[in-house]
């Protein structure tokens, strides 16, 4: 399988797509700026929402079991999944209960996380995605390359190719209007045949047992709204103590997200219509087991906002596609690992550590230090010898200074252990596109001695 | 005052210059500065790729080289942050600890503890400040764009004291070059896309020479800039602070 690296290098091929996917995103992010300067408070926004997802975190079996007993008392019922395959099996139990081969999900990463659509397909559901970006990747049979814009990596006139081929739009329409026209007449006939609507939840209030859903479009609310049955489903890491806490939370998502202030739709779900049925499904899926790792455990703060990646300039210029896995981004990279460290071993060197994605982050997570911690996990348990662009390369290229060999030739472990060969320049991937220092005459050491004596 | 003089391993190779400039700047400003001859790296091209727990070698070196002085000095933000944040001694334990007390970046040091208020230097021209990841989000050398807090930028107090000196605006104030360390080699394709992206925005804003803190960058950017065979040049900071 490739490794990022070798996924940007095929990314880059294209300059121009590059440069059109950097000026896409550094657009959102220079309108999260814009946002963010607009409230005076806004770093004491973040710290406060850092300290409740603290707070969450440190007692989260409690605030769960609370929601579960005022979620039960709203008529809710609750489900407990261990992993993604309990997830999937409980959501597929509830459609075959009801005898029901189709359903509309809004959008949920988690799902994307459990491959849920591949279950239920394999099982024969159909399921159709109802945000608009994520049908787009649907009928192009990709994946979200970005967990807040999913289709971000696709231009409108492939959306038109796309519309033209499964929605019966006109060949080479690829004005956005018509477009999203020709999407809400498709999910319309959608929304109104579909008995069972799956959503997922952005937060989830243990004081009071409700859960909130955010969206733009507001497909969330169409397809729960005309359903029979309305399932959610949720990571255990996004309860919060007290519905007060989400003017805290709902203030930063959005802005940090898309820079606007608000999502359009911020729906409370608290309880079942009459005649309708209602269910939550909690998720694990190795968050207890990232709660247990010290360094790693606040990296379950995330709000799913994708500000990291929009301000990521590696991500920028390799697409989200490159991180092969359900989320992308820096972020994508600290929690990967601990799904999968052999799987993910080269997503924390995919990262200059420039410290952005920690800096925008609205629940302070230190993403880049986590990233640097990862680097030594992986090191240490044996999976870094695989990722051939980290170990050879990186050798080769620090053999090439002279000073740092005379270092590692003395301290030896690291650079023998790895290097089989003597270096050879035409192999050090820095001349593909730059030029090598010119050795001076002398050195620092050189003209030091020379010039003031050895003091 | 007596500081000791850190040189990066490759500022000792390939930027001798650069140390120099280093050199006579403090010794102008009064400072009585030892370069200890002992001394090789920070280590920090092996913590960064995951190899933290081989760099005692490194470490000791440095605590032994650089014990007892009032401050130890480095024309470098990566490496001093690194010094700052990672150096442990099995050898000498409580003097690795004081040691990362007292470790400065040169603009931070002048800024900060010199307290620097003016300067004979002349530079006649337009100058673009490439603010290092490390200098930046790491030691706080200027204010950082994501944050909604006041602004201010140490190396362009510096700067701003160089007669002649034009400092030139950026689209980006302070987007990363795409240098990383060994992240250059080890995602070839992406770094040299940032380091080609950063090197235009200088370009494109009239820039005649490249400067900052932290000469990593800086080579990275002249890399690029050589093979595309550009007039633009790059200089460490303490060059300019220090030329007539």
């Amino acid at each position: 399988m490739k490794d990022h690296a070798a996924l940007s290098e095929e990314f880059n091929i294209d300059e121009p797509r590059v440069n059109w996917h950097d000026e896409t995103l550094w657009f959102i992010r220079q309108k999260r700026d814009r946002m963010a300067h607009g409230i005076p408070e806004w770093e004491w926004l973040r710290e406060t929402a850092s300290q409740i997802k603290n707070n969450v975190l440190s007692n989260l079996s409690a605030y769960l079991e609370q929601f579960e007993i005022n979620a039960l008392a709203n008529g809710i019922t609750v489900h407990w999944a261990a992993d993604a395959k309990e997830h999937n099996e409980i959501i597929h139990s509830i459609l075959k209960k009801h005898q029901v081969e189709r359903m509309v999900k809004s959008k949920s990463m988690l799902t994307e996380e459990c491959h849920l659509n591949d279950y239920l397909t394999e099982n024969g559901i159909e399921v159709i995605d109802s945000d608009l970006g994520e049908r787009i990747v649907q009928l192009g049979k990709e994946h979200p390359s970005h967990i807040v814009l999913p289709c971000i990596h696709k231009k409108k006139e492939e959306i038109g190719e796309l519309f033209h081929k499964y929605l019966g739009t006109a060949e080479g329409e690829s004005d956005p209007q018509v477009l999203t026209e020709a999407a809400r007449q498709h999910l319309r006939d959608t929304f109104l045949t579909r008995r069972v609507a799956l959503t997922g939840v952005n937060f989830a209030v243990a004081e009071t047992g409700e859960f909130v859903v955010c969206t733009n479009e507001g497909n969330a609310d169409m397809g729960v709204h005309l359903s029979e049955v309305h399932i959610a489903s949720m990571g255990i890491e996004k309860i919060i103590p007290e519905r007060k806490h989400l003017g805290v939370f709902l203030r930063l998502l959005t802005r940090s997200a898309t820079g606007q202030p608000i999502t359009t739709y911020s729906s409370h779900f608290k309880s079942p219509r009459p005649g309708q049925e209602m269910h939550i499904v909690l998720v694990d899926n190795g968050r207890s087991r990232q709660l247990g790792r010290e360094d790693f455990r606040n990296s379950l703060k995330c709000i799913r906002c994708g500000s990291c990646m929009n301000t990521c300039p590696v991500y920028r210029r390799s697409g989200g596609h490159s991180y092969h896995s359900v989320i992308s981004g820096p972020i994508g990279s600290i929690l990967a690992p601990n799904l999968d460290m052999k799987e993910f071993a080269d997503l924390p060197f995919a990262s200059t550590l420039c410290g952005s994605c920690s800096n925008v982050c609205p629940v302070k997570i230190d993403i880049h230090d986590q990233l640097y911690k990862w680097r030594q996990v992986l090191v240490k348990e044996g999976y870094v010898s695989n990722v051939k662009s980290v170990s050879i390369k990186t050798m080769t290229w620090v053999l090439s200074f002279p000073a740092l060999f005379a270092f590692a030739g003395k301290s030896g472990r690291w650079v023998m252990k790895t290097l089989p060969f003597l270096v050879n320049n035409k192999l050090n991937p820095w001349y593909k596109s730059r030029e090598m220092p010119v050795p001076p005459k002398e050195s620092f050491r050189e003209w030091y001695a020379k010039n003031r004596g050895s003091k | 005052m007596t500081v000791g003089l850190f040189i990066p391993c490759y500022v000792d190779q390939f930027y001798p210059q650069a140390g120099i400039a280093t050199l006579q700047l403090l010794e102008k400003l009064g400072v009585d500065v030892v370069y200890p001859s002992r001394q090789t790296c920070c280590g920090q091209p092996m913590a960064n790729s995951g190899f933290s727990h081989l760099t005692q070698e490194c470490d000791d070196l440095i605590t032994e080289n650089f014990a007892g002085f009032d401050y130890v000095v480095v024309p470098s933000g990566s490496c001093a942050l690194h010094i700052k944040d990672h150096l442990h001694s099995e050898k000498h334990p409580d003097d690795a600890k004081i040691l990362r007390t007292r470790v400065y970046e040169l603009v931070e040091f002048m800024t900060d503890i010199l307290k620097v208020k003016d300067l004979k230097a002349r530079f006649p021209h337009k100058v673009g400040v490439h603010q290092s990841c490390h200098g930046l989000r790491g030691l706080h050398l200027s204010q950082m764009s994501e944050l909604v807090a006041p602004p201010f930028s140490k190396p362009e107090q510096l700067l701003n004291m160089v007669e002649g000196i034009e400092l030139i605006s950026l689209n980006r104030v302070d987007e990363c070059c795409g240098f990383g360390g060994t992240f250059c080699v080890a995602e070839e394709a992406v770094s040299s896309k940032m380091g080609k992206d950063r090197v235009a925005d200088h370009i494109h804003n009239g820039a005649e020479y490249i400067t900052g803190a932290d000469l990593s960058c800086l080579m990275h950017m002249e890399g690029i800039l050589r093979r595309q065979k550009s007039n633009v040049k790059v200089m460490h900071i303490a060059e300019i602070l220090n030329s007539l």
